[in-house]
């Protein structure tokens, strides 16, 4: 990655998160939090020594300096070198508090005080200051342990910046994205992220940009193309999974190793973030669902799936998707929403993809052109391939899409979570996660066991589809509590539907990319969607039906359906009020919310990116979704018309179905949205 | 047997320590530190920081010959030798350190050079202690 992990010492892995972005290099995630690249600054030769010991003992990548201006140069010249910063208050050279100060503004990094100055107004001017943390001297080792937690930290809250601001460059790299922060436009804080990404993805990616010209026409992930990815990384082995090889396995024509490596980043972040959740989390699928479900009511449930897909995605680790869908699919009961958790797992993967996508993007829209239903990108794709098969197959109603997507979504949500990992929205993942699951939790480091969420969701995904998309509307429904919660979760809303790779778009914060990502990745994802509209809006019918739509899209590629209102997918298909649909981002329940609530600003922009990309995504869709029915046939309608928010995201939704949505949503990011040629 | 003799000694000068807490467990965790790689760290560690101090030491008690006695500085280097002995588990140099540094803050000079008085003494009996017992 750009970071040039090697700036310290190019730790191993666990600093590498970040690194891999450009997919050149093929971190480990699992090492996490070795590696983590400390720098030591303090003007006590013997403290210095012991701490560097101390440090090196937690397998971490030290540097020291025991002057606060040799440490300043250290970073300004090696900006991605290093993940975190300790440093000492009193020095001879420069105050320590100023060298915070400094470091906050150049390069926000996490920055740890200590001193063996214990007084409280020591202790709180490092607070004012923006320390992440204080020590007391004499530091003890079980303190250093543990100071990973703040780059995890500061990298979830960045990506959720990122995302906000719409631009998921994915740069999940650590959180030298201080320029993001301004993303956040809403709750979308996996700006960061994207902030990153793109500061990575320009440093990076250049060429991406050839590809498409420009970040956009990123390739669309669609679920098949996911699907594939997921393969041919499954193949290979998550390890050893390097963009080539993928690419070369993959053999999809027009696919560039940068779109391989920016979606594998994502992925990455997916699997770690499942992984971080930890697989029990996974489990509690079911009873996050009920939490949700409980909140959401029905709808919930389908939106519950949404949710988690989008919490999956934004926040929720990708273990959490997979339990989600696992739960929906065990559910079966949920409502067809079952697609929904699928989905969003793709769309929290999707999520991440795209925001993957977009740093590294722009040339992976090529490839998304046609796959654009890819929206799952990271989503395994199995999942997704099945569900939104049969998503597709179903896509009756929009939903159907979400429900493809939803697998799809799930796996992107694991593959989000690794994204998302990487400087993902957890932000956003943890609102969303507040019923569900606290999948972003996990987060950061177990990109292993997203690797294994992964798989997990996928077997999910399918899972989901048949027996339940209830499983799917819990999930839903806990990502749509989070949704509700936070009106703002757009930005996990975002995860929710995007899931599929809107995950991403959570962090754009645009929620264009977002929304498109939601509804479309929604396409399993709709019912998230739906969830949010469900429960935001629940007086708005619009939402409802959105969900409606989105539960009966996911529902039908799951064949689940059934448990969404199918009314509701009429009601999507049809093109949901567009008075209802249009006016109101809000409408757009939920969904809308939390697609745009992350950009909430950008809201009716996004719709637009939406319907743009829905409409784009509709012709993929078309190509992918297969189905292309439901919703998805409506959906250029939709997005045409409505444009509303709600418009958007049935049309999302429905592109979805075509699975494609899903992709879309994915791509919506950064690609699609540009792309949509509405 | 030499060597177990050796080791005996060793052991008995350690415990010595901890039992007149001279030392405390920062020092075990210290030695925890220590590894194959670099099996006399906990030496290097101490063999910089009785160079580090002694610097220290002696900067204070000319400051406090100074007049006027510039009271900052000697908190600052107080407040390093805080740092380091802590770090190293000196305890008892430790606590005259912090001693040192409340009579100082309360603007107690004379107390203050009575402080550092025991302080240079209390380091003095640590630093011999401790050099034995690392040439051993």
């Amino acid at each position: 990655m750009k970071n040039s992990s090697g700036g310290k010492g190019s730790m191993s892995t666990a600093s590498s998160i970040t690194t891999w972005k450009a997919g050149d290099v093929v971190p480990v995630p699992d090492q996490f939090p070795a590696g983590l690249r400390v720098l030591v600054v303090d003007d006590d030769p013997t403290c210095l020594i012991i701490l560097e010991k101390m440090l090196r003992n937690c397998s971490y990548d030290v540097t020291k300096c025991n002057r606060a201006e040799t440490a300043l140069l250290k970073l300004r010249e090696n900006r991605n070198g290093f993940d975190i910063v300790i440093s000492d208050v009193h020095m001879p050279d420069m105050d320590g508090f100023k060298l915070l100060e400094h470091i906050g503004l150049e390069m926000d990094l996490p920055v740890i005080m200590m001193s063996a100055d214990d007084g409280k107004d020591v202790v709180m001017k490092g607070v004012t200051h923006g320390a992440c943390d204080y020590l007391i001297k004499p530091v003890r080792i079980e303190a250093l342990k543990n100071i990973w937690q703040h780059v995890v930290r500061k990298r979830k809250n960045e990506w959720k910046d990122l995302e906000q601001s719409g631009s998921v460059e994915e740069g999940d790299r650590q959180p030298k994205q201080s320029e993001d922060a301004d993303y956040s436009s809403s709750v979308n804080e996996g700006n960061w992220k994207s902030s990153k990404k793109r500061k990575d993805d320009e440093d990076e990616t250049e060429d991406r940009d050839d590809t498409s010209t420009l970040k956009k026409p990123r390739v669309v992930w669609s679920v098949e193309l996911h699907q594939q990815f997921v393969a041919a990384v499954n193949q290979l082995g998550i390890d050893k999974a390097v963009p080539k090889k993928i690419l070369e396995l993959m053999n999809v024509p027009g696919l560039t190793r940068e779109n391989v490596a920016s979606h594998l980043q994502k992925y990455r972040l997916y699997l770690r973030r499942l992984s971080g959740v930890s697989p029990h989390s996974c489990n509690p699928n079911n009873s996050f669902m009920n939490p949700q479900d409980e909140t959401f009511g029905p709808l919930s449930s389908v939106h519950g799936l949404d949710l988690q897909t989008l919490t999956a995605t934004g926040q929720l680790p990708a273990q959490c998707l997979a339990t989600l869908q696992a739960a929906v699919l065990g559910r079966s009961t949920a409502k067809s929403s079952i697609p929904m958790p699928l989905v969003n797992q793709r769309n929290i993967f999707s999520f991440e993809n795209p925001k993957l996508r977009f740093g590294e993007g722009q040339q992976q829209h090529v490839n998304n052109n046609n796959k654009q239903v890819n929206l799952l990108h990271g989503i395994p794709t199995t999942m997704e391939s099945k569900q939104l098969t049969s998503l597709r197959h179903t896509s009756q109603s929009i939903g159907n899409v979400n429900m493809q997507v939803a697998p799809h979504g799930a796996q992107s949500s694991q593959n989000n979570s690794s994204l998302i990992e990487m400087g993902q929205p957890l932000s956003r993942v943890q609102i969303l996660n507040d019923s569900t699951v606290p999948l972003s939790v996990g987060q950061p480091i177990v990109p292993n066991g997203i690797a294994a969420n992964v798989s997990t969701r996928n077997g999910i995904p399918e899972n989901i589809r048949a027996p339940g998309y209830n499983l799917v509307s819990q999930t839903s429904s806990i990502l749509n509590f989070p949704m509700n919660h936070a009106s703002e979760l757009p930005v996990d809303s975002f995860s929710l539907r995007s899931t599929p790779g809107m995950s991403d778009h959570t962090s754009k914060g645009a929620f264009h990319g977002d929304f498109n990502s939601e509804i479309k990745g929604s396409g399993g994802f709709l019912p998230t969607y739906d969830v949010f509209n469900d429960y935001q809006y629940k007086s708005q019918n619009w939402e409802l039906q959105n969900a409606g739509m989105i539960l009966e899209d996911s529902q039908h590629s799951n064949s689940l359906q059934g448990n969404l209102d199918l009314t509701q997918s009429v009601l999507v298909q049809q093109g949901f009020p567009s008075g209802q649909i249009n006016g109101q981002n809000r409408s757009v329940p939920i969904v809308s919310k939390v697609m745009f609530s992350a950009g909430d600003s950008t809201e009716p922009g996004n719709l637009l990116n939406v319907n743009h990309h829905l409409n784009t995504i509709r012709a993929d869709n078309t190509v992918r979704v297969k189905s292309g029915s439901v919703a998805d046939g409506n959906p250029s309608n939709l997005f045409a018309d409505h444009f509303g928010q709600e418009e958007l995201m049935i049309a999302l939704l429905k592109q979805q179905q075509g699975i494609a949505p899903a992709e879309n949503e994915f791509d919506f990011d950064g690609y699609s949205l540009d792309n949509i040629p509405v | 047997m030499e060597s177990k003799h050796v080791h005996q000694q060793i052991a008995a000068m350690r415990q010595s320590f901890f039992d007149e807490e001279v030392l405390d467990e920062k020092f075990s965790q210290l030695e925890q530190l220590e590894g194959k790689d670099n099996p006399n760290f906990v030496e290097e560690v101490f063999t910089m920081y009785f160079r580090d101090s002694t610097a220290f030491l002696e900067t204070i008690e000319q400051a406090m010959k100074t007049i006027p006695i510039d009271s900052i500085k000697v908190d600052n280097i107080l407040h390093q030798l805080k740092g380091s002995s802590a770090s190293v588990g000196a305890n008892k140099v430790l606590k005259e350190v912090n001693k040192t540094r409340q009579v100082l803050g309360k603007g107690n000079l004379e107390g203050t050079k009575a402080g550092i008085l025991e302080l240079r003494k209390e380091y003095d009996s640590f630093k011999a202690k401790l050099e034995p017992y690392f040439q051993v």
